[in-house]
């Protein structure tokens, strides 16, 4: 589905509008992410299995960012479909799940690569059956029916121990078998071998951000983004709303399912609690701080909520409690950052809606929206876009 | 199965209870949405806070269950009123700092700005109590915790428990919702606050002070907050910095239920939910196997998405229409 549509549209103006730096940005910081684990071996940092979430959150923040930023419905359940994609992949290979047990999984199935493929497409099921009857909703309502949604789920799971394990969870669950090399290395994935999964998340992470690359530029993108604007003004020009939104629903969905099943492979282990309301909205404070609508703000976002969720929070207790002691400072030395998460998740909310709503790497169009006087801005905007006269002659509408 | 009416009035009363206390935060998100339609997501936090500020108030002051009784009394009722004003300030400080500035911006905005000012609130609290649930300090008398008005006062031969918790519920409760009531329908300010509801510009334009209205809303909500987390405290023995989250959503829920914005409609929505938590919690299980308190957030989350979706003006709440 995706290809086909990215593969319409592969002459949209904004997917070549990459200029050098921004290259040079995407290469080397994918150099970085390529060499970090041998340098974190080799200088016995031992962080890896902490970025194992950060991709995960990730992953989660770029398929948050199709719903909330390309078609601007606000998603507060989306740990919801995180969990769906998680148990699925659970269901179907652990050998303690209830399903498999009694034999109704063929043999075949319960394995990581087929498991993640139903995962995505189980989760982008969940986003229909969630849409279909919710997309007439006004924002606000639509937001509270999806954290409904986003609660239901995890207190089911819970009390369905016949096949999801219930508050026990499920594990252990496949891992992908082992990648043969040339030379007769082979790559395995075991408990152990983190630098594997390592990259498999990366992976993952890099092709859902050239699928959803692919999906901003193609047709569908551009309606939804056409929808975000003006429902109305959308549907006259010919755009099936129902359609659309429920594509983004699905298609935002179904990431959360790849970002489920890895996890749950890679940490051998799904509980209901690993996906509370307070993921949602970590989730969501990453695309709001990165930037709604902008893929790689959204990214960055996740990057420092993420690693300061896992990595930051920890390595900074040493140095401040260190200053606690050395300036007498109670607080300081007693503080643990680990209990700010919340406040983390929290302030990026606010401060970024009171001071930059478009995020710290606002979308252009996006931006546009969030501030007040919006109409001015893009019609001035439009007319630039349109204007065929002369570049030195000032465009109606312009301030001199 | 026989239908067991003992068991049915003693989840009625538990329901009831519940139901008042569930009203008193309704009525705060309703008054909220009715006048700037905000979701005010915070204003679970802000009757958690009233909560806290209730265990720290009473801790402080010494007052404990060997005290005179007159003493306690009195203390709960200047507790009462000291979390009210905390908790109504602290709503209103939250509108003036995360909400007023957003107060031209589009719809989703201070909706996200309420969810990180929620977020900050809880993180607040896990400073104030801890991250577990603690157990407010004693000053209820052993002998009255499970005090059975129905044996003591009226000589009942029953093992239907009316507990003098559930009549501390309904004599803090109904007494306050006769004041709003007055408030809103009889004062000069009350109807500043219905005509700002019904059009922002025009109550503007005769010269109604919209701010003023509606700081006065948030003022409101959070002092009912205030007074619904003192009760709580007491009523469930216990508080946690995630006890707003969840009572909040109830009560957004019966909200929805009864017609957001509509204030007699969110007492009847907090009847409701209360009388569905109560049987869910503990009637249901006799007629399905297996059914008990585990799955009350399911269906109330269940009916939030069902009324929702098929009825979203709610039992009394008038048919809105979306403006272009």
């Amino acid at each position: 589905m995706a290809a086909t549509l990215a593969a319409e549209t592969h002459d949209s103006r904004e997917a070549s509008h990459w200029d050098r730096r921004q290259v040079t940005w995407f290469v080397v910081a994918i150099a970085l992410f390529t060499i970090y684990p041998f340098v974190d071996r080799a200088l016995g940092i031992n962080r890896l299995g902490s970025w194992l979430p950060i991709f995960v959150t990730i992953i989660l923040a770029m398929g948050l960012n199709i719903v909330v930023g390309y078609a601007g419905l606000l998603d507060l359940g989306y740990a919801a479909f995180f969990a769906i994609g998680a148990y699925t992949n659970a269901i179907l290979t652990s050998p303690r799940s209830g399903l498999v047990q009694n034999g109704y999984i063929p043999e075949f199935l319960q394995h990581f690569w087929p498991a993640m493929a139903i995962s995505w497409v189980v989760a982008a099921i969940f986003g229909v059956f969630l849409g279909a009857p919710t997309l007439r909703l006004r924002g606000d309502y639509l937001a509270i029916v999806t954290l409904g949604f986003g609660e239901i789920v995890p207190n089911v799971v819970v009390n369905t121990p016949a096949v999801t394990g219930g508050p026990l969870g499920l594990n252990p669950i496949s891992a992908p078998p082992p990648i043969p090399l040339p030379g007769g290395y082979d790559i395995r994935f075991g408990a152990s071998n983190q630098i594997a999964w390592y990259f498999l998340m990366f992976a993952v992470g890099l092709f859902s951000l050239f699928l959803i690359n692919r999906l901003h530029d193609s047709r569908l993108g551009r309606s939804w983004m056409a929808v975000r604007e003006d429902e109305i003004a959308a549907a006259s020009m010919g755009i099936n709303l129902v359609k659309t939104k429920l594509l983004a629903f699905a298609l935002g969905a179904s990431f959360s399912g790849f970002a489920g099943s890895v996890y749950a492979a890679a940490f051998q282990y799904v509980n209901p609690s690993q996906f509370e309301f307070t993921v949602s909205i970590s989730v969501l404070s990453m695309v709001i701080l990165g930037g709604l609508g902008n893929i790689y703000g959204v990214i960055f976002g996740g990057l420092i909520i993420a690693s300061f969720d896992r990595i930051l929070a920890e390595e900074l207790n040493g140095p401040m409690h260190w200053l606690g002691r050395q300036t007498d400072i109670a607080f300081l030395e007693k503080h643990d950052l680990n209990s700010d998460r919340l406040l983390v998740f929290g302030l990026a909310l606010v401060v970024m809606m009171l001071v930059r709503p478009g995020g710290l790497f606002p979308n252009a169009r996006r931006e546009a929206e969030l501030t007040e006087e919006s109409e001015e801005v893009t019609v001035r905007q439009d007319q630039q876009l349109y204007d065929i006269r002369h570049e030195n002659e000032p465009a109606v509408g312009e301030r001199a | 199965m026989e239908f067991n009416g003992t068991l049915f009035v003693q989840y009625l009363i538990i329901g009831i209870a519940t139901g008042a206390l569930i009203a008193l935060i309704a009525l705060g998100y309703t008054l909220v949405y009715g006048i700037i339609e905000l979701i005010n997501f915070a204003h679970g936090e802000v009757m958690m806070m009233g909560a806290f500020f209730s265990i720290s108030l009473i801790a402080l002051s010494g007052v404990s269950a060997d005290s005179a009784g007159a003493a306690i009394i009195g203390m709960l009722l200047l507790t009462l009123v000291l979390a009210m004003a905390f908790s109504a300030l602290l709503n209103f400080a939250i509108d003036r700092i995360a909400y007023k500035p957003l107060r031209n911006a589009p719809r989703l905005a201070p909706l996200i700005a309420a969810i990180g000012m929620s977020f900050i609130l809880q993180n607040i609290g896990i400073y104030w109590q801890g991250s577990n649930p603690v157990r407010p300090p004693s000053i209820i008398p052993l002998e009255y915790r499970s005090y059975n008005i129905l044996n003591e006062w009226f000589a009942l031969d029953t093992t239907i428990r009316f507990r003098l918790l559930d009549l501390f519920v309904l004599v803090t409760t109904i007494p306050l919702l006769i004041g709003l009531t007055w408030f809103v329908y009889r004062t000069r300010i009350g109807t500043a606050m219905r005509a700002t509801a019904q059009d922002r510009e025009a109550a503007a334009l005769m010269g109604i002070d919209v701010n003023r209205t509606i700081g006065t809303a948030f003022l409101l909500g959070g002092g009912l907050a205030g007074a619904a987390g003192l009760i709580a405290l007491y009523y469930n023995d216990n508080g946690w910095y995630r006890m707003g989250f969840r009572y909040g959503l109830f009560a957004f829920t019966a909200a929805v239920l009864g017609g957001i914005g509509n204030l007699t409609g969110a007492v009847v929505g907090s009847l409701c939910i209360g009388l569905i938590w109560s049987m869910s919690d503990g009637f249901m299980k006799q007629y399905v196997s297996g059914w008990g308190a585990q799955w009350t957030p399911s269906v109330i989350f269940g009916v939030l998405v069902l009324v929702m979706v098929f009825r979203p003006s709610g039992l009394l709440g008038e048919q809105t229409v979306d403006k272009v």
